[in-house]
């Protein structure tokens, strides 16, 4: 399976820089401070997890590092460039699995493949060739082989929830951006999942960006863990979780395993009052 | 025998039914035949005029169909461009609202004033008519779309046509066609109308001029036709909605391509 286990990133290089980004919606009276001005570097290839409690700008977050907003002061670099110039390929799964309701499994995961260069640029002689193939063997990485020609009303949520993934990654991006894309899957489901993404991300190396709920979600699968403080959210505690990765699913009932998570859950805890 | 056969044996026995119940009356209470004829004298009459009728028919079918592919293409790129920009609802909606409450009957004499009697007014009837319904599901579908689906494209960088191509307008097929169904009779509603205020052509036509000359059997076997065509558009509709938009109705008896 997957290469042997690295503990230092592979690429020293940034992936995401955050300088004193903020992002304020709405302005006077009526202005929401989602994300007071906040500095964040990650490498790239590393896997950061970013927690906190509801509404500290966790989402902000990731919702700056894939351009769907712009800060309102300050700046936010990917690979060093502005986000606008689309230096690095975007990944994105949400926590609702959002596939098109209108399109088969195997043409949503396709998708990324019809908007992003350089694939866009032969998507309609490949579509039903090489394409096919590449989206046929990533759906049976986790799968879902047998699932190609459903419609997601077909499927469980677990299921959409892989093929989430699937289409989060078919265009092998540089950056994987994922907003709590197991939050709403049962405990079994989720640690499935969590090794499918394990075993996908030490297979392709990409950067990571995690925002989660679940502590050990975090510990499970991040290098790095970041704590977030409630409104206004500030990054208080940024720690490096040093077991060596593939990891198994049994290292969450390890006493260090155990002891990291409570020390981060009694830090939220004090931060939310 | 299955729910769906049952279904179908039954809505045709209501429409037999229908005629028989006609055709008995007339007989039992003599009612005139400058009145009311019996359904089987009106099948004489259209099988007997048949060749008379076609030039009509097809005439009616080529204003109603040109005036509903024009409203078609007029409606949906309003809709489209009131519905992908919260500006452009906000201002056009009421003007639209308001022209899509005039009655569409009272346009007619100014397209005559301005066209002319004969093919052109029915064409603009059918197509005002049916505009409005096409313009406000096209934009109710786009204004509805779901910010989620749309983000999907938008980490990818999509462009905004390419979210319009790929998220907008498919999800605002099971509007459009459901807007597609009203229209296509709206249209009907439309050519006709003008075909019998101002044209020497058209099923609308032939009914007028037999009304004045007490050809009562062939009034009916025009609205017959009228019935007939408007079932047939309406059942093509609805065929290609269950084609297109199968995945809204969770149908399980479409093709997975």
């Amino acid at each position: 399976m997957a290469s042997a286990a690295v503990s230092q990133p592979v690429h020293p290089r940034p992936a995401i820089e955050l300088h004193e980004a903020s992002v304020v919606f709405g302005t006077g009276e009526k202005a929401v401070t989602a994300l007071t001005p906040t500095t964040l570097r990650m490498d790239r290839g590393d896997f950061l997890a970013l927690v906190g409690p509801s509404g500290c700008g966790k989402s902000t977050i990731l919702r700056l590092a894939s351009n769907l907003i712009k800060p309102s002061s300050g700046q936010i670099l990917l690979g060093g460039r502005d986000a606008a110039a689309k230096e690095m390929r975007i990944g994105m799964a949400f926590q609702n699995p959002t596939m098109l309701p209108w399109l088969t499994i195997e043409k949503n995961v396709m998708l990324p493949l019809k908007i992003v260069e350089p694939f866009k640029r032969s998507f309609q002689r490949d579509k039903k060739g090489a394409y096919r193939d590449r989206v046929h063997a990533l759906l049976a990485q986790v799968g879902l082989k047998d699932f190609a020609n459903h419609f997601p009303w077909q499927l469980s949520g677990g299921m959409l929830q892989r093929a989430n993934l699937c289409r989060a990654l078919i265009h092998d991006p540089d950056l994987l951006l994922l907003d709590e894309p197991f939050g709403a899957l049962d405990q079994f489901t989720r640690e499935e999942l969590w090794q499918t993404l394990q075993e996908l991300y030490l297979d392709r190396q990409p950067t990571v960006l995690l925002v989660t709920h679940d502590l050990r979600e975090a510990g499970y699968l991040a290098r790095r863990i970041c704590v977030m403080s409630a409104r206004p959210g500030r990054i208080i505690s940024d720690r490096a979780v040093t077991m060596p990765q593939p990891r198994d699913i049994g290292v969450i009932y390890t006493p260090e395993f155990v002891e990291m998570t409570q020390g981060l859950r009694e830090l939220i805890a004090q931060v939310r009052k | 025998m299955n729910e769906n056969t049952k279904i179908r044996i039954m809505s045709l026995s209501l429409i037999v039914g229908f005629f028989v119940m006609w055709e008995v009356l007339c007989v039992l209470l003599g009612v005139s035949d400058l009145i009311l004829p019996r359904p089987s004298e009106i099948a004489v009459t259209l099988w007997t005029r048949f060749p008379v009728l076609w030039p009509h028919i097809l005439q009616t079918l080529y204003a109603t169909l040109t005036g509903f592919a024009l409203g078609v293409i007029i409606g949906v790129s309003i809709g489209v461009m009131i519905g992908t920009s919260r500006v452009a609802y906000g201002v056009a909606y009421p003007l639209l609202v308001g022209f899509s409450s005039i009655p569409k009957v009272a346009v007619v004499p100014i397209l005559v004033l301005w066209f002319g009697s004969g093919t052109t007014p029915a064409i603009l009837t059918a197509m005002i008519i049916c505009v409005f319904p096409i313009v406000v599901n096209i934009a109710t579908g786009l204004a509805t779309t779901e910010p989620d689906l749309e983000d999907v494209l938008k980490t990818l960088g999509a462009s905004k046509r390419e979210v319009l191509w790929n998220v907008g307008l498919p999800r605002t097929m099971p509007y459009f066609f459901a807007s597609l169904k009203v229209a296509i009779t709206l249209s009907f509603v439309g050519a006709v109308l003008s075909e019998t205020v101002a044209s020497n052509r058209g099923i609308g036509n032939v009914m007028m001029t037999a009304s004045s000359n007490f050809q009562v059997s062939l009034v009916f076997a025009g609205l017959f036709i009228l019935a007939l065509m408007g079932v047939a558009l309406y059942a093509f509709f609805s065929f290609l909605e269950a084609r297109v938009t199968g995945w809204a109705t969770r149908g399980k008896d479409f093709a997975v391509t």
